[in-house]
């Protein structure tokens, strides 16, 4: 097991593309870190990498303490387990699992081997389809084998580019889970590469947002969720996505499309001198006034929207509100979308609403949110104005301290095994 | 793979040049041969000493000694070569087309017999036929030879067809035909684009082992009312007895070589596809 | 090549029974056949109908020279081929060739089939462009082409340029003797069906996933292990096929041999000594019956190839 630290790695393909642009980052043992972010963003490409199978052009990747750029991907002693699996066609489980073992000729028994395998087998519950052949597996099963194959030879990290992507949606639920459960026992290394922000909010201790090759902001799910550091986070981070709506500041207030806010200090200071500003406001801030609780309403701002059209999800209600966006921000915004591999379409309000709620598509339904919830984004450069460095802090070291009592956890379980077996051994032998 | 080394990119020019010295040797060794004098020929050289054209004269040049020998093969084999191309071509189409998009018994028997006559010994073939050939009056003429060359077209074009077919989605045809085309026009708009490649590239195929016959020609031709180019090139003889045929052999064979190095240049990869999807894929 | 689609499409058949009974399935049918039929019908006739009449022609003492002597012998014809050495010197030269110009081009065709598969587009193309020319060529011209650059008599340039070998003096002549005269044909055989292995083992190459690769690399493979753990096994397929393809066509070899030696300094082969049995020397009856003992030959290694190494031909096509 060990750190890997990037510093300023550069991807340049010979037709001139530059896929990784100077992206800096360091992964801390044991830590389970996730590359993420819109397609083309270049975190494949990272990953491979870092595992050997892509030249880096420039910069430099350090493995534990050692210098890697130009070690073969067999000599660095990582793991992956690739988006189609890449099993190996002719061999069977057992054998694909073993697979590295057997290549390092005379490092292992056949019965250390025999032990790895069926250790990881247990593990990832594959001990009834040991001799079958991947032909003859399902989705879920290949994917358990190809994880079988990363753990059996202890390798220094784990990497994963898009494992879950192949399966439907139901398994991708229960493999999360499983691959966050095996990360914490085994304590190794991870990175994981991801489109699915639902991966990327649930397995990492740190979530690294990429856009064009460049490293946007590398933060805990909390921490990019709730202080993103600009508009391509912030838009890329959340689901349904934020609402990013115009905002001309007239004195003291500032006009959205629907409504018109007061500024308090905490958004005086962020808007400064600006006159018009992009404001951020997730689906989940809006509520609809009918089933608000009242002490809750206090200090919000109300309005009226007409809605297009609702979805009732059972547990949510989602509504869509159509507006019409400012020609300063257009430009911005449309951008924004490509980026986040949008396309294009009207510029509507997306509203969470509580299930019970009654509001119907072509009702006129009374909203409420506080402005304690507004984002506000600098309209030229797309960086956060309402950003909070002392709570981003606070919120990474919460983090911080929660993945150490992870680890914590999972060397006392170690630890208790290997005394249990120890126990059982002297037990054997008296 | 990445960004070459300069290293890497030297190692890959050496084997592209080994490589294509390889492959095109012999052809610009018969090359120089062609144009070679008579007495260059005996000098032991691989250039020519002196440049001549006298070789190209004697095989195409009227009062060539030669040219009464290479010009009807030359006719012959163009003449027979296209039509066991073409006849063996549309036969294989309709062949392959059924396979492709139909569900009937049997499919797997054609494909089978196909691959059978393709390893076919043509010797075994040949022995019969000059003998019933001579006795129906088919020895020596053009369908003596178009005949038994189906038998080298017919499989291959079968298999490389129905390989290519395969692969046009169909239900293009349906769409079209959803989207208001007639039956007739969903085919000629909507699969004739699409398998004409395949057809074509067959076609090269086709025609280039129709061209590349040898035994079938020197056994069932005696004049040059049908021989091919590669059976009459056995039959050249020096313009006296004294002198060996070499030369005229050699720019003869130049002649027959250089449109199949062109439409190889032109056609490389449609070859390749074809080649490799014909005989096998899996 | 046992992709679960072809097993999904291996399935068809059973469908095709479950509907065999409907009016549209057999009309179907009978479309197909009329569709496919003169394709079938013309191959069996250009092939069938022969081979059987050279079976029947081959119990005959038949000769051109002496029709009026034909009688009907059984077997003799056979008893007499096979008591001649000349056959067995031929069939003895056949088997050589075939497994000498097999195994060199297996290796050859393999590592022109990397070449291709690792090499980046512009040399690809230049590469495969170049493979092609020897393809294409016919078969004769490149046996005119490599005779006259060794042999003596044709002003052949070989011996002066090797002259530093050992063995080749500036007056060796090739084709005097059969060890030399078989090194230019199984040359020239190599030369110019090598494209054709190596097309078939490229396209087998292009089948394994290049994931499983770079997986095997990250798994800590070398690269030899990475070609015989993973690339070869997942090949094994395209190899048997095109072996068994160019053992096939190897054994019929006949165009470079004529052209070369015709037979000279026992290099005949069994179908050129087919070739001069019957349309040389006219004796119908017994060249019939070497060519059925030649077609007996590729039948039988077709045969242990489909049989012992369980060499699909019809199956590496996935459906039907």
């Amino acid at each position: 097991m060990a750190s890997i630290s990037l510093d300023h790695v550069v991807k340049t393909y010979p037709d001139g593309f530059t896929a990784v642009k100077g992206v800096s980052l360091d992964i801390a043992d044991g830590e389970f870190v996730i590359l993420v972010g819109p397609s083309g963003c270049g975190k494949s490409t990272l990953l491979r990498m870092i595992v050997g199978l892509e030249d880096i052009t420039d910069g430099e990747l350090r493995i534990g303490e050692k210098v890697v750029n130009d070690l073969a991907p067999r000599d660095r002693d990582l793991a992956m387990v690739f988006q189609n699996y890449a099993l190996y066609p002719h061999l069977t489980v057992y054998e694909n699992i073993a697979f590295p073992l057997r290549l390092a000729r005379g490092q292992f028994s056949d019965s250390e081997v025999d032990e790895r395998v069926r250790r990881a087998s247990a593990l990832l519950e594959l001990d009834e389809h040991l001799e079958r052949k991947p032909a003859n597996l399902s989705g879920g099963q290949r994917q358990r084998v190809a994880m079988g194959r990363a753990i059996v030879r202890q390798a220094k990290a784990f990497l994963f580019d898009e494992p879950l992507s192949n399966l439907d949606a139901k398994l991708r639920g229960q493999m999360r889970t499983e691959i966050a459960r095996l990360q914490r026992n085994l304590a190794t290394t991870t990175v994981y590469v991801t489109h699915d922000q639902t991966e990327a909010m649930t397995l990492g201790d740190r979530v690294a947002v990429l856009r064009r090759g460049e490293l946007q902001q590398v933060a805990s799910p909390r921490g990019l969720y709730d202080q993103p550091v600009n508009l391509f986070v912030a838009g890329f981070i959340g689901s349904p996505p934020m609402n990013f709506l115009p905002g001309i500041v007239e004195g003291d207030r500032i006009r959205l499309p629907l409504v018109d806010v007061p500024l308090d200090d905490r958004l005086r200071t962020a808007v400064g001198e600006r006159e018009i500003v992009i404001v951020g406001i997730r689906p989940d801030a809006y509520e609809d006034v009918d089933t608000l609780e009242p002490h809750k309403a206090e200090g919000g701002v109300r309005f009226e929207a007409d809605v297009d059209v609702t979805e009732w999800l059972g547990e949510v209600l989602y509504a869509y509100v159509p507006f019409e966006t400012h020609d300063a921000v257009r430009e911005k915004l449309a951008e924004l979308d490509r980026d986040l591999d949008g396309e294009g379409m009207r510029t509507q309000l997306v509203v969470t609403l509580d299930s019970m709620s009654t509001v119907r598509a072509g009702d006129a339904a009374e909203l409420w949110f506080h402005p304690d919830s507004m984002h506000i984004f600098d309209a030229e450069t797309g960086d956060s104005l309402t950003r909070d460095e002392d709570r981003a802090a606070e919120l990474e070291e919460e983090a911080k301290e929660q993945r150490r009592r992870a680890l914590e956890r999972a060397k006392r379980r170690a630890e208790r095994e290997a005394q249990a077996a120890a126990d059982g051994e002297e037990r054997a032998s008296a | 793979m990445g960004g070459m080394s300069t290293k890497q990119r030297i190692g890959w020019v050496v084997i592209t040049v080994v490589v294509l010295l390889w492959s095109l040797f012999p052809v610009v060794s018969i090359l120089m041969t062609s144009f070679k004098t008579q007495a260059g020929l005996f000098s032991g050289k691989f250039l020519p000493p002196e440049w001549t054209w006298e070789n190209y004269a004697t095989i195409l040049a009227p009062g060539g000694s030669a040219q009464d020998l290479f010009l009807p093969s030359l006719r012959n084999s163009i003449g027979i070569s296209l039509i066991s191309t073409v006849v063996a071509v549309v036969l294989a189409t309709f062949c392959a087309y059924a396979i492709a998009r139909l569900d009937f018994r049997g499919k797997k028997l054609i494909l089978t017999t196909a691959l059978a006559v393709s390893v076919f010994p043509v010797v075994s073939i040949v022995t019969p036929l000059f003998n019933l050939w001579r006795s129906i009056g088919l020895y020596d003429t053009w369908p003596g030879l178009i005949i038994p060359y189906l038998s080298l077209t017919l499989p291959i074009s079968i298999w490389t067809l129905a390989a290519f077919f395969r692969q046009i989605p169909w239900e293009l045809e349906q769409a079209a035909q959803v989207d208001g085309a007639t039956p007739f026009q969903a085919f000629r708009k909507a699969v004739v684009p699409l398998a004409a490649p395949g057809v074509f590239t067959t076609a090269i195929i086709a025609f280039f082992i129709a061209w590349n016959d040898f035994v079938y020609g020197i056994s069932l031709t005696s004049t040059s009312a049908a021989r091919p180019v590669p059976a009459a090139l056995s039959f050249f003889t020096g313009a006296s007895q004294f002198e060996e045929p070499t030369g005229a052999i050699s720019a003869a064979a130049i002649v027959v070589t250089v449109p199949i190095v062109i439409v190889v240049l032109i056609f490389q990869r449609r070859i390749v596809s074809g080649l490799t999807q014909g005989a096998v894929k899996g | 090549m046992t992709t679960p689609a072809s097993a999904a499409e291996k399935a068809t058949p059973t469908n095709g029974k479950r509907r065999r009974g409907s009016d549209r399935s057999r009309s179907e049918a009978r479309l197909g056949w009329y569709l496919a039929g003169p394709a079938f019908v013309i191959m069996l006739l250009v092939t069938l109908y022969p081979i059987l009449q050279a079976l029947w022609d081959s119990l005959f003492s038949l000769r051109l020279t002496a029709l009026d002597e034909t009688e009907f012998i059984w077997f003799r014809n056979y008893q007499v081929v096979l008591g001649d050495p000349a056959f067995w010197q031929s069939l003895w030269v056949t088997v050589l060739i075939t497994v000498i110009t097999v195994a060199v081009e297996l290796v050859l065709g393999f590592i022109l089939a990397m070449v291709m598969h690792r090499a980046a587009t512009q040399l690809r193309g230049i590469v495969r462009t170049a493979i092609l020319v020897p393809y294409g060529i016919v078969t004769v011209v490149s046996a005119f082409a490599w005779f006259y650059a060794f042999d003596i008599n044709s002003g052949g340039y070989i011996n002066n340029w090797f002259s530093w070998l050992p063995g080749i003096t500036e007056d060796l002549n090739w084709f005097a003797a059969q060890g030399t005269s078989m090194f230019v044909i199984i040359a020239s055989e190599i030369w110019k069906t090598t494209p054709f292995i190596s097309l078939l083992l490229l396209s087998g190459l292009a089948q394994v996933p290049g994931e499983l690769e770079e997986a095997a690399r990250v798994d800590g493979a070398t690269g030899a292990q990475v070609l015989r753990r993973v690339i070869l096994p997942n090949m094994k397929a395209a190899i048997m096929v095109a072996v068994l393809f160019r053992a096939l066509e190897a054994f019929r070899i006949f165009d470079n041999v004529y052209i070369m030696t015709n037979g000279a300094n026992n290099t005949e082969v069994l179908s050129l000594l087919a070739y001069n049995t019957s349309i040389g020397r006219l004796e119908i009856g017994l060249g019939s019956a070497i060519s059925v003992l030649l077609f007996l030959c590729v039948l039988i290694i077709a045969f242990i190839a489909i049989k012992g190494f369980k060499v699909d031909l019809a199956g590496t096509r996935g459906d039907t």
